[in-house]
C-alpha cells in the first residue's frame, strides 16, 4: 500500500502570536516550529503503524513550504516516513496548497492520503476536502480510527454527540484526530535512517491564489476578572443572568 | 443570491445551519439580493419557517438516501445546485460536516473560501472577512478575490435575527452520483448535549483530583442544562472521554457560558476555549493564569464552590 501523508510547519503551541509589517504578517522572530500536531501524532502516526502491520506499506511525506520546513520533514522521517517531497513554495493559500498536492499526488499511485484535521496556525480544515474535489476522490474527515483491509478502509469519524463507521474503497482522503494514534517520539535509529533518506525538492506548478490576508489583529483583552466569593454563589448565579444574560 | 447549506442528521435541522441561515440573510441584505437556503435530503422540521431566520425560498432535493453524509456526493450535488442557482455566495455553518465540504465546494465553483469566519465581509474594498487563526488566538482579515465566494461561519459567532418572512419550497431534481462511503454504524451517546453546540458548558481539570470526584460536576451540568467537558490532562489520565477534551488540540468551542472548575488555564487550553462568551473560573489558587481569561472568578475548593453553585442555580431556576 502507498501512502501519502500531507505535513504542515506550525508555530509551537506555546508560541507568542504576534505580527510585524503592519499587522500584515506573521511575526517568526524566536518562533520554535513544529509538525502541526495533527499531521504528526494522528496522521502520520498511523500511517507508521499500519507499515508496522503490512511492511511493504511505503509512506511518503508531502510538504508544501520554504528551506525552513526541512527539520520538520527530517523529523517525519525519523519518526518513520520512507521518503519526503517538498514543494518549494511559501503560499498560504489552501487552494494553492491543495493543488501542489494534488499534482505531486497524480504522479503517484496512492491508496491513502492522510492529512490532520486542521492546522493549528490557520485552522482553516480545507486540504483533506480540496484534495478530495481536485482529485475526485472519497474523503472521510474527522476520522478518529482507521483500519484498512485489502483496499477496503473501515473508518470511524466524529458526528455531533457521537460517532458513526464508514466503509469506503481505496483509494480515498482520510483527515486525522485524537484517537487515531498516539505520539511518538523519535528514536536514535530513526533520527540516524532520516539523514539519508530521500527528500526531494520539486518547484510548484503555477495556480492562482483564491484568496490573501489582508490583516492580522489580536483579540481585545478582558476588562478584567470579577471576583466572588465562594459563600456568594446567589449572586454568581445574579450576574450570570442579569449582568451577563447567559443562563 | 446567497445560498445557505442546511446540515441536518436524524430528520433534524442543526442549530448550527440556523445560525448560518441569518448570517447569509444579512451577507444577501448587503449585496441587495436574495437569501436561499438548499436542503439535501429529508427531515421533520417546518422549512416553511427557515423564512423566520431569513430565507425567503428553500430549495430541496427531497431523496432519503442523502440523509446520510457522504462528502463527495454533497459536495457535488451543492456545487451543481449552486451553478443551476447562479449563487454569488454559498454558505456553510463551519460544523463537521461543513468543514468536510464547504473547501470542496468552492474548488468545484473556483470559488475562493474564508472557513471559521466569525464577521460580515467588509465590502469597502472588495470582499474581505474575517476569521479566526491561530486557534482563537488571533483573527485575520482575508479577501476573496474570486467572483463566487464561499464563508464557513463559526458556531455561535453571529447569532440568530428574526424576520417576519415564510419561505418557500422548492423541489429541485439532480442526479444523484453514485454513494463513495457506506455508512455501518451510528453510536450516539444518548442523553447528553454534543459538546460543539452546546451553550452552556460546564468543563473540570486536574484539580478535581480524581474520576471518582466528578459527581459534583456532573450534578451542576444536570441542573444548568450544559454539556460537560474537560482539559488535555483529565483526558489524557482517562478520567474522562476523549471526546470531552476542549483544548488547543482538543475541540474548539464557543459557548455562551463555559465555566471551568479546577482548570489551571494553560495556553493551550485557553486557545480551546477563548471564543465563549462569559467565562467562569473556579479555582483554589489565585494565581492561575485563567483568572487573566475569565469574566467572573471564584477563587476557592471546587468541592465547597461547586455544590453551593448548583444549589443556587437549582434555587434559581425553581423561582422562575
Amino acid at each position: 500500500m502507498n501512502i501519502l501523508v500531507c505535513i504542515s510547519k506550525t508555530p509551537d503551541t506555546t508560541a507568542k502570536i504576534a505580527f510585524t509589517e503592519g499587522n500584515t504578517k506573521f511575526d517568526e522572530n524566536g518562533v520554535q516550529w513544529i509538525i502541526n500536531p495533527y499531521d504528526e501524532w494522528y496522521s502520520l502516526v498511523r500511517a507508521i503503524e499500519l507499515k508496522e502491520k503490512d511492511p511493504t506499506t511505503n509512506i511518503h511525506l508531502i510538504t508544501v513550504g520554504g528551506p525552513e520546513s526541512e527539520p520538520i520533514i527530517r523529523k517525519a522521517l525519523a519518526l518513520g516516513g520512507d521518503e519526503a517531497i517538498r514543494v518549494n513554495s511559501n503560499s498560504n493559500d489552501s487552494y494553492v496548497i491543495a493543488q501542489q498536492i494534488a499534482a505531486i499526488a497524480k504522479q503517484g499511485s496512492y491508496d491513502l492520503i492522510m492529512t490532520g484535521k486542521e492546522t493549528i496556525d490557520y485552522n482553516s480544515a480545507c486540504i483533506g476536502s480540496m484534495l478530495s474535489a481536485i482529485l475526485d476522490l472519497p474523503f472521510v474527515s474527522l476520522a478518529n480510527h482507521l483500519e484498512v483491509n485489502g483496499n477496503n478502509a473501515t473508518i470511524q469519524r466524529e458526528i455531533e454527540g457521537g460517532e458513526e463507521t464508514n466503509e469506503v474503497i481505496l483509494p480515498m482522503i482520510i483527515s486525522c484526530q485524537k484517537g487515531m494514534a498516539e505520539q511518538r517520539i523519535p528514536n536514535m535509529r530513526g533520527i540516524m535512517a532520516a539523514r539519508t533518506k530521500p527528500l526531494k525538492v520539486v518547484d510548484p506548478v503555477a495556480t492562482n491564489a483564491h484568496t490573501s490576508i489582508k490583516e492580522f489583529s489580536l483579540p481585545p483583552t478582558k476588562t478584567g476578572v470579577k471576583l466572588i466569593a465562594p459563600d456568594q454563589m446567589d449572586e454568581l448565579v445574579k450576574l450570570l443572568k442579569e449582568e451577563a444574560k447567559v443562563i | 443570491m446567497v445560498l445557505i447549506y442546511i446540515d441536518h442528521s436524524e430528520k433534524e435541522i442543526k442549530k448550527s445551519s440556523y445560525e448560518a441561515i441569518s448570517y447569509g440573510a444579512a451577507i444577501a441584505k448587503q449585496l441587495g439580493c436574495s437569501a436561499e437556503a438548499l436542503l439535501l435530503g429529508t427531515v421533520n422540521d417546518d422549512l416553511t419557517a427557515l423564512g423566520k431566520l431569513g430565507a425567503s425560498k428553500v430549495h430541496q432535493l427531497n431523496n432519503e438516501s442523502l440523509n446520510n453524509f457522504d462528502a463527495k456526493v454533497h459536495a457535488s450535488l451543492i456545487a451543481t445546485a449552486a451553478k443551476n442557482l447562479n449563487a454569488e455566495v454559498i454558505v456553510f455553518a463551519h460544523n463537521i460536516n461543513g468543514k468536510a465540504i464547504a473547501p470542496a465546494v468552492a474548488v468545484k465553483l473556483d470559488a475562493g473560501i474564508v472557513t471559521g469566519a466569525c464577521s460580515l465581509p467588509n465590502l469597502q474594498n472588495g470582499f474581505e472577512v474575517t476569521k479566526t487563526v491561530f486557534s482563537g488566538k488571533a483573527f485575520a482579515s482575508i479577501k476573496i478575490e474570486t467572483p463566487k465566494k464561499v464563508i464557513a461561519i463559526n458556531q455561535n459567532s453571529f447569532g440568530i435575527e428574526n424576520y417576519e418572512l415564510s419561505a418557500t419550497i422548492e423541489e429541485m431534481n439532480l442526479p444523484i452520483p453514485a454513494a463513495s462511503v457506506k455508512l455501518t454504524n451510528v453510536n450516539k451517546i444518548i442523553g447528553e448535549i454534543p459538546l460543539t453546540e452546546a451553550n452552556l458548558v460546564v468543563s473540570g481539570g486536574r484539580g478535581l483530583k480524581g474520576p471518582e470526584n466528578w459527581g459534583i460536576l456532573l450534578e451542576l451540568a444536570k441542573t444548568l442544562g450544559a454539556a460537560t467537558a474537560c482539559s488535555r490532562p483529565v483526558s489524557d489520565s482517562d478520567w474522562r472521554p476523549h471526546h470531552e477534551h476542549v483544548g488547543q488540540t482538543g475541540i474548539q468551542i464557543a459557548p455562551n457560558l463555559y465555566i471551568a472548575i479546577g482548570i489551571s488555564g494553560a495556553i493551550q487550553h485557553l486557545a480551546g476555549v477563548n471564543r465563549s462568551k462569559t467565562i467562569v473560573v473556579i479555582n483554589k489558587d489565585p494565581e492561575a493564569p485563567f483568572f487573566k481569561a475569565a469574566d467572573y472568578g471564584v477563587v476557592g475548593d471546587a468541592f465547597e464552590v461547586v455544590p453551593a453553585l448548583t444549589a443556587a442555580i437549582s434555587k434559581m431556576k425553581h423561582n422562575e
